[in-house]
Formats: C-alpha cells, structure tokens, sequence
C-alpha cells in the first residue's frame, strides 16, 4: 500500500496544479467570457464539471445514474487506447498513433457491421468488434516492422499514418462505402451489430466491460506472461534482451500490432456502440488524450483505468461547464496538457512539495527517446 | 521521346518525368511557399538536434505562434484601423510587423520551456515535446473558440517581393528566379538562413562548438565548452524559426487562424531533418522533395497530361484525388524508411547531460 501511495502522490500533485493553473488562465480570459474579471468563474466551471461527471445527490436518490454512466462511456475508449499507449511505452516505444488506428479499426467495424445488419447480435457483434481489432493491429503492425527493419522512429511515423489514415477514411466514406441512401456521406447503419445495453437506458453499451476486462488481461500479459516479460526487458535495454535470447525485432512488431490492436478495439466499440454508422468527418482528440492517459496512469494498467476515468469524466462534465460556466469544451484539452506539464516536471514538482524520491519503489521511466533517427540498437 | 513513353510499365516512368519537367515552371512557385514551413520547421529542429535535444514539440510551437501572431496582428488592426503600410516593403503593416514579432517570441518562449524540461530538469525530450503539442491544441482551440464571437478585423498579410524583371526573364532559368525570389518575407528568411546556417554550421566557431556539444558534450565540456548554455542558445535561437513558421500561416500564407492548421508540417519537418543528414541544405531539399508531392496534385488539377502522355493522364486522373492530399504523408514514411541507417543523427542526441560534480 505504501508503495501505491508514493507511486499516487505525483500525478495526483500534477493533477491539483493542472487544475490550478488551469484555473488561472481561466481568470485571465474570463473577460473574453463575461466582459469583466471572474475569480469565480474556475470554481463555478469546476462544480459543473463534476456534478456534469457524477451527478448531484437529488439525482442518485431518483435512481438516475445517467451523469456516471456517460463518465464510464467516455472513459471507455479512453481505457483501451490508454492501454494500447501504456502497452508501448513498456516496450520503449512511443505510438502516437492511436488516432488513425481507432480510426480504421472504427471503419471496419462499421463496415462489417453494416453488412452483418440483418444476422443474429450473437453472430453480428463479436464479427464487426473482431474486424475493427484486426484492422487496428494490421494498422500498428506497420510502424512497427517499419522500425523494425528500417529503423524509422515510430514517433514520425505513426503521426504520418494518423493523416493518411484520415484520407482513406474520406475515400472510402465517399467513394465505394457510402451509404447510397443517405444524404450526407457515411457508411450504412450496423443494425443488428449495435452494441447492446446493459446499464441505463441510453448510452450504457457493452463495451464499457470489455474495456474493463481488458485491463486485468494486459495486467496479466504484462507481468505474469513470459511475453510480457519480454516485452518489459526489450524495453528496459534492448541489448541485455538480445543476450538472453529474445528477438527485439519480433517484439517491437507485435507489441506495435497488439497496441493497434487495442486502439483498433476503441475505434469498433466507439462506433458500433454510439455512433452506429462512421460518418464523414469523424474527429477525434483520443491520440493524444491516450497519451495523457498513459502517462498519467504510469503505463501501468491499473493506472490507466484510474486516468481514464477521470479524464472520461472531465470529457462527460465537459457539455455542463460549457452551458452553465460559458468555458469551451477545449478547456479540457488545455487542463490535460497542463497536468502533463508537470508530471513532466516530475524533479521539479518533488522539490517544490518535499517530496523524498522514492527511488525504491517507483519504477524508473523507460526513456522512450532511445533509437531516434539512425541510431536502432537492433 | 514518344518511343521512350511507348515502352510497357516503364514508359510510364518517362511519361512522368517529361510531365514533371513540363509543369515545374508551373508549380515550382508554390512548391517553394508550401517548403516554408518545413523549412523553418526543420531549421528549429535542427538548432535543437544538432547540440543535442531532441524537439517533437515543433508542431505546436508552430500552432502557439501562428495564433499568437495572428492574434496580436489583428488586435492591432482593430485598435488602429487606418494603417498606413511602412514604406512599400512587403506590404507590411505595424500590425503584421507586430505579429510576426509576437510569433517569433513565442517560439522562443515555448523553446524556453522545452530547453528548461529536457536540459534542467532533464526530463524525458519526447514526452517534453509531446506535452508541448498538447497543450498547444488546448491552449489554442480554448482560445480561437473564446474569441470567435469578438469579429476580430482581418491584417491582411505579407505581398510577395517583386525580383527585377531582368533575372525573371531569362530564358531557361528565369522562372527559377521567379519562384526562389517572388516571394514573402517569411519565405525569403528561410532561404537566406538555411544558406547562412550551412555554411555557418562547418565554417564557424559557433558551428564547431555545436557539432561537439551534439556529439560528445563531455569532450567539449573538457575543452572549456560551457554544454547547459550552449544547449540553452541554440534551443532558444531555434524557436525564432519555429516562431516565423507559424507566422507563415497566419501572416503570410493565409490571414486567419483555424484550429489545428500546422496539419503535421512540424512532423514532416522533423523527417525532412533525418532525410537532409542533420543539415541545412539537406533538409530544404527533402522539404522541396515533399511539397512537390503534394503540388502535383494541384497540377494534375489544372493541366492533367495529355498529347503524348495520355496514358498516363487516364491514370493520373483515375486515382482519387484524396491520394494526392495523403502523398506527402506517404512519401515522408517512404523517406523515412529509406534514409534512416544511412542517416546518422548526433551522437548524443536525446541524451541529457550531467555535468560532473565540481567537488
């Protein structure tokens, strides 16, 4: 307990100064907001912000749960994109592209969905989640060999591949997988390969427990698997793993695909479960808020969960703040931004409160910037 | 010629390269204004990398200083909106000069941050990076959505130099003249620093002692060569580059500001830096290399191929035009992909330094 306890107190100090400093810019833009300075306007956003994530006592004794379960719908791709990030750092790889994976996975997905509209849920649903995964991986394996052979750092590449894959996407939607009836260009309706609900009555799809699932099952891959070991050594130092025998080539590859694999998961459930069609123009933040996520959770799994689900709830809180504090949504982009800020700052956040680095029971961070450019240690 | 283009398969391979020679006049141009960005993008990386810091952060302080830029040079425009142009350079304005400075001090200003987190507090250069993009994105769309409903005034941006008509107009090279030297401020300063920093790089005491610091900061450290203030400068110095990329877009290129309008150029600056060896020259060549890519399939737009090259116009124009927006993201990864192993970066890049404890 005593070491979750020190490995807690530095992302919950960056989480309190994201939310501070975050705070006074928004004092200092209020008049752009209401014309004159508002040093209330932080505390205002923030209550919304909650009661917008979690909902008030009056509601919960109404049986109305709707604030959390929208927290835990928006916490799910969170969740498994988080996981796919985590799941790289801990092999010193660094996958920005999360995004265009998602992205892909969500359009098999959909697409699989579509032509499987008519069959049983029991056949329709495992077949569009399993096309959007497989996507997602195919889509993460690329970077990853790319590394692997030719030692293009994953960080250029996958960002290139997030834009490309927003412009096959566009194809795609517009060209051969519109839906012929529709008005504005997007991929037919997944019908019986809609997620089904299991809690509340709107949004409160099956995927949330897959996401939950997942986390136990990527605990177990990362520590208790011999793959997963594997993983964590190349990471640690590539060269001590070539030694005892394991294959950082093959490692780098399937630990690539397996990410993909995960954010390709996001994409399918996103769509199959909200959405229900990939429309043209789908946008979406989730690359870099499961980088934030990640990094905040430590890459560990269970980290991960607890940092998505508070930046799910800032995302499910995000709709109230706008309409009763007047702050955009963006707002929350910035509060991530800033809470990485400092957990970057690590050394600097330990100073300021005191801290004793606790060197013995925090892990030290792979430093991800191993192999930049030419230098692969393959 | 026509029995080159008649071969199979490779006859295409000509076809191209004769329809290549005949547009670049054309598009040689905009094949230079789009390179700006890339350019300085690349320029920034490269003060950063070549002493030894990585930067992927370029993207947004690209972000950050085009909206600043843009910001400050129609807050300007609003506050005194008869302005008459200083003298008849460029077109400028007090409230363009106004923000193409705001720019340029908020890339230094960011790289202030980035050197602080990866030299000072040594702190992990690609999360550094990482953390700078994201809160570029929050900080500007938080902001651009605030100040959407205030219908701020347009400042116009930056005119094109005009080049005397005498180089313009010679035969042959004249339109080589004509798209290096008709245009912008921005674009002009990228061409003149990519040439003085070359040259600057092998040719100088301040190139030499960079070189060393990138390499091997504890040989240069030895010869009295101060590491921390040298990484310091030049982060700094490279966040003007990053500075007047972003005020390319706002200031130049275009005159309003959109969320997320860099679109990756900071990333593709990056590959341009791997693909150019680290180097000045090399980069604005691969940046070349890349926004030629991505102006064929304007090209292809108003002057397909045609005549001789029919066959390959049929087929041009059968790829869906979203191929050609994704060429130069394709062709970085091929780049990539490609240079990369015969590409060496600086030896001690990413790696921050500790120097050795005086007691």
């Amino acid at each position: 307990m005593a070491r979750a306890r020190t490995l807690m107190t530095v992302p919950l100090l960056a989480i309190l100064m994201g939310l501070v400093v975050t705070g006074v810019i928004m004092i200092l833009t209020s008049p752009l907001i209401d014309g004159s300075l508002d040093v209330a306007l932080p505390f205002r956003a923030y209550a919304a912000l909650i009661e917008g994530s979690l909902g008030t006592p009056e509601q919960w004794l109404d049986r109305n749960f709707n604030a959390i379960i929208q927290t835990l719908v928006e916490a799910t791709p969170l969740i498994l994109a988080g996981l796919a990030v985590g799941l790289g750092f801990k092999a010193g790889l660094f996958n920005i592209g999360a995004q265009g994976q998602f992205l892909l996975g969500g359009l098999a997905a959909a697409v699989v969905g579509g032509l499987l509209a008519d069959t049983s849920p029991w056949i329709a649903v495992p077949a569009a989640l399993i096309a959007g995964l497989a996507v997602g991986a195919a889509y993460g394996f690329i970077p990853g060999a790319l590394k692997a052979f030719t030692g293009a750092h994953e960080v250029v590449t996958t960002i290139m591949l997030n834009y490309i894959a927003i412009y096959i996407m566009a194809y795609l939607i517009t060209g051969p997988l519109r839906d012929p009836t529709a008005t504005f260009a997007r991929t037919i309706d997944v019908g019986n390969a809609a997620l089904p609900i299991i809690i509340g009555g709107r949004n409160g799809h099956i995927g949330i427990l897959i996401a939950f699932l997942a986390v136990p099952i990527v605990w177990w891959l990362l520590y208790r698997s011999t793959l997963g070991f594997e993983i964590r050594a190349v990471g640690a130092n590539p060269d001590a793993a070539r030694y005892a025998g394991m294959r950082p080539r093959y490692l780098i590859i399937l630990t690539m695909s397996l990410s993909g694999l995960l954010a390709g998961l996001a994409g399918g459930i996103q769509i199959l479960g909200l959405t229900k069609h990939m429309p043209i123009g789908y946008s979406t933040s989730l690359g870099f808020d499961a980088i934030a996520v990640a990094l905040l959770g430590r890459s560990h799994p269970v980290g991960i969960l607890l940092a998505a689900l508070l930046f799910g709830a800032m995302r499910a809180g995000a709709g109230l703040m706008q309409v009763e504090a007047g702050i955009p949504v963006q707002m929350i982009d910035l509060l991530q931004g800033v809470i990485l800020f400092f957990l970057a700052a690590e050394v600097v956040l330990r100073k300021w409160f005191r801290i004793r680095s606790a060197t013995g029971g925090v892990p030290q961070e792979t430093t991800v910037t191993r192999s930049y450019g030419g230098q692969t240690s393959i | 010629m026509e029995a080159l283009f008649g071969i199979p398969v490779v006859g295409l391979v000509f076809q191209f390269a004769a329809y290549l020679i005949q547009v670049l006049p054309l598009i040689a141009p905009i094949i230079v204004v789009l390179a700006a960005p890339i350019g300085l993008g690349a320029l920034c990386g490269f003060m950063n990398e070549r002493t030894g810091v990585v930067n992927i952060g370029i993207e947004g302080m690209m972000l950050l200083s085009a909206f600043t830029g843009w910001v400050t040079a129609a807050t300007v425009t609003l506050l005194w909106p008869e302005q008459a142009p200083i003298r008849e350079v460029f077109g400028a304005t007090p409230a363009l000069v106004a923000g193409l400075v705001v720019a340029i001090l908020t890339g230094m200003g960011v790289s202030v941050a980035h050197a602080w987190l990866s030299i000072s507090v040594r702190a992990d250069q690609i999360i550094s990076g990482t953390v700078i993009n994201i809160i570029a994105v929050g900080i500007t769309g938080y902001l651009n959505i605030l100040i959407s409903g205030k219908a701020l005034p347009t400042a116009g941006s930056f005119k094109a130099w005009v080049p005397p008509s005498a180089l313009t107009d010679l035969p042959y090279v004249g339109w080589v003249f004509d798209a290096l030297l008709n245009q912008g401020p921005i674009v002009l300063t990228m061409l003149i620093s990519v040439v003085v920093l070359q040259v600057l790089l092998f040719r100088s005491r301040w190139g030499l002692r960079t070189r060393a610091v990138g390499e091997h900061p504890k040989a240069a450290e030895t010869l009295g060569i101060d590491v921390i203030r040298t990484r310091y400068r030049n982060v700094i110095l490279g966040g003007i580059f990053a500075g007047l990329a972003g005020a390319w877009f706002t200031l130049e290129y275009g005159n309003s500001f959109q969320s997320g309008m860099t679109n990756g150029r900071g990333f593709i600056a990056l590959a341009a830096l791997i693909f150019g060896r680290w180097t000045p020259l090399g980069s604005l060549g691969a940046a070349l290399l890349f926004t030629t890519s991505e102006a064929i399939g304007t090209a292809i737009r108003f002057q397909p191929p045609s005549g001789d090259l029919a066959q390959l116009g049929n087929i041009m124009e059968g790829i869906p035009p979203q191929f050609y927006s994704a060429l130069p993201y394709i062709v970085t990864i091929v780049v990539l992909a490609g240079a990369v192993g015969r590409s060496i970066a600086p030896a001690a890049v990413g790696k921050p330094y500790v120097r050795e404890s005086v007691s």
